[in-house]
């Protein structure tokens, strides 16, 4: 199945690193949690305090779905 | 020993006063509204010789605390007819702290047509007509002033917007580099300036005697601390250093929450090219300045300078909100626009929101259509002649919208609305709707923990548990406003626990006190009582601490929510 990953911030350089453009479309798995997709682009759990899906505040746990846009995001604030 | 500043236009007197019992110890927010509910009239009009402007810097100001420069402005408002405070970084506080001003207050009004600048420095405060400035608009004016009186003095200056009286105008003050930048923008304030006859203050620090700190060493030990906290933080001390504040951008748009053309959808198709990761790569290629500290004593470095594509320095202090106003909000995904937008609202002396959600208004009546930039610029520079259809764009969101004849006026006592749709942020809804200054974010920001998860994540669609939330936002907020912190060590605050107890000894250490961090909370209820009872005063009551019904009615998309707060909720913010 595929999601849409999209990476902010200082996150973008995992984006960089996999070569994989800021917002990609990938291919998962079924059954891959936040934290195994993180594995499988090597980036550090500690690094990614914020996840989003479909617009919704998530936890590494959460197991995606075919279609989910994924958010990555670094510590943000401001405004 | 510090002293008040009393300039009274009406009979072009200026008197130095001790601060009387009533006024000692307050500072910033403190200061302004304690003199605005104690000497205005609640029921007098805004542009009137009745009201007052009131100048304060915090209490923590002038001092090696590091961002604790911010200087209050207070007076009745001419965009909410309530009580308003709004506080502004640069170099103003921090000068007035060192000449050991508590405050200015800025009462009479002059005649019709007269214009005059308001000079300060170690020996006091002198009236300079001004008529060579008259209609300048903001960065000539200030680049004036700077020729005559110095490059190092601190200027708080209003555009022809303020002087036309218009009710969205706000006052610019200098940033480290002295260009206008910073911006108490909220509420109208540029207006009363304006009425006052009053286009600029002018502080000359030479020779400035500094504060007074009782316990030195022990303040130094404090500022270190907090210090260290800021530093430490991943917000304060990476994201907003590197990004800017717009870094909000992207995430508030994935979360659904960032209000797009005339808040009808929480997502912006072109929200990137508008983002703080958008706007620090454009500004590296153009050799502008990413991270930028708009006060001296900062350590954040949020501020900006920000370059067109031919090398024009075109703007600064560009920010989220100013961005998300021009730019999302009018359906404008062009930085370059936006910056010249923000810009033009720099330099007319206009609040970049209340000009966004007017444009946004604008737009939903037709008289330009969404995304069209040139046409969002055309109506800024109707208000910088003056023309009728300028007027009542430099008159705010609610005004417009009145003229116009439209129901989608996103506004909460006759202010327009910040960045965060409140029907998917619904803790900071509670704020807009409840805070005694209308419709403002920084008034009780539960966004720190709706999107940014600072001190604890909570679900922003959830209206549970939202009102108590927004309360202790309000206070804490409320007392942080007179310290002249900036709102930003707040991410600090909430997640380290070093942070809240340096502040509070920097406070003991400094004027000889044993307070404790439960004085600092009580400090901070009883700013918002006093401001509660200045709006009773002049008439407001629990249906204006709401928002407009179209926003508990209406769905806003991706998520499909409304405002769904109770009344009951609401009304809980304030009450024991």
């Amino acid at each position: 199945m595929k999601i849409e990953l999209r990476f902010y911030a200082t996150l973008i350089k995992y984006a960089e690193k996999n070569k994989i453009p800021q917002f990609s479309t990938v291919e998962i798995e079924e059954g891959t949690t936040i934290a195994s997709l993180l594995n499988k682009f090597n980036i550090p759990e500690k690094d990614v305090h914020i996840i989003i899906i479909n617009g919704r505040n998530a936890d590494s746990k959460q197991v995606l779905q075919d279609g989910d846009r994924v958010a990555l995001f670094p510590p943000v604030g401001g405004g | 020993m510090s002293k008040i500043i009393r300039v009274n236009l009406t009979k072009k007197e200026v008197k130095l006063e001790d601060v009387s019992k009533e006024y000692d110890g307050l500072g910033g927010r403190g200061f302004t509204s304690a003199v605005v509910a104690a000497e205005v009239n609640p029921l007098c009009h805004p542009l009137g010789e009745e009201n007052k402007l009131v100048i304060a810097p915090g209490l923590l100001g002038g001092t090696n605390c590091p961002n604790s420069g911010r200087v209050s402005f207070g007076a009745k408002s001419p965009l909410t007819g309530g009580i308003k405070e709004s506080n502004v970084g640069g170099t103003l506080g921090v000068r007035l702290a060192k000449l050991q001003i508590a405050g200015i207050i800025i009462e009479g009004k002059a005649k019709d047509g007269e214009s005059y600048v308001l000079l300060v420095n170690k020996d006091g405060a002198t009236l300079k007509p001004s008529n060579e400035l008259k209609n300048e608009l903001v960065y000539n004016a200030v680049e004036k002033l700077r020729a005559k009186y110095g490059e190092k003095v601190a200027i708080a200056c209003i555009g022809p917007a303020g002087e036309a009286k218009m009710a969205a105008a706000n006052i610019s003050v200098t940033d480290i580099d002295g260009v206008p930048t910073r911006q108490a923008g909220r509420g109208g304030l540029g207006a009363v300036m304006g009425s006052k006859g009053i286009k600029a203050i002018v502080v000359d620090g030479t020779d400035a005697p500094g504060v007074n700190i009782k316990d030195k060493d022990s303040f130094n030990k404090a500022a270190k601390v907090f210090a260290d906290t800021l530093k430490k933080d991943s917000i304060s001390g990476e994201g907003l250093p590197l990004y800017g504040t717009a870094i909000l951008i992207n995430i508030l748009n994935e979360a659904g929450a960032l209000p797009t053309k005339n808040f009808s959808s929480g997502r912006f198709e072109e929200a990137n090219n508008i983002s703080g990761e958008t706007m620090r790569e454009i500004i590296l290629k153009r050799k502008g300045n990413p991270t930028h500290p708009c006060s001296p004593g900062c350590i954040i470095d949020c501020s900006n300078v920000y370059k067109l594509e031919d090398g024009t320095e075109i703007t600064g202090g560009f920010e989220y909100e100013s961005i998300w106003a021009l730019g999302a909000n009018c359906g404008i995904g062009d930085l370059d626009i936006v910056a010249r937008l923000n810009r033009l609202c720099d330099d007319i002396g206009l609040d970049t929101i209340e000009m966004g959600d007017t444009i946004g208004v604008a737009m939903e009546a037709g008289i330009i259509s969404f995304g069209d930039g040139e046409g969002a610029i055309n109506l800024l520079k109707e208000a910088e002649k003056g023309s009728p259809l300028g007027k009542i764009v430099g008159s705010g969101c609610t005004c417009l919208g009145k003229v116009y004849g439209i129901e989608r006026v996103p506004q909460v006592k006759g202010q327009g609305m910040p960045a965060y749709d409140p029907r998917a942020t619904k803790g900071t809804g509670v704020t807009y709707a409840t805070s005694p200054m209308g419709a403002d974010h920084t008034a009780g920001y539960v966004i720190a923990m709706e999107i940014a998860g600072c001190g604890g994540k909570v679900d922003p669609l959830d209206p549970k548990g939202k009102a108590d939330l927004s309360k202790a936002f309000q206070v804490a907020t409320a007392a942080t406003d007179c310290t002249g912190l900036c709102l930003f060590v707040a991410f600090a605050t909430l997640t380290n626990e070093r942070a809240n107890p340096a502040v509070v000894d920097m406070l003991n250490a400094m004027y000889g006190l044993k307070l404790t961090g439960d004085d600092v909370t009580k400090l901070g209820k009883k700013v918002l009582q006093t401001e509660r009872d200045f709006n009773k005063r002049v008439g407001f009551t629990k249906a204006h601490d709401r928002l407009p019904l179209f926003m508990t009615k209406e769905k806003l998309p991706p998520h499909n929510t409304v405002f769904d707060v109770s009344n009951e909720d609401l009304d809980s913010v304030h009450e024991d």
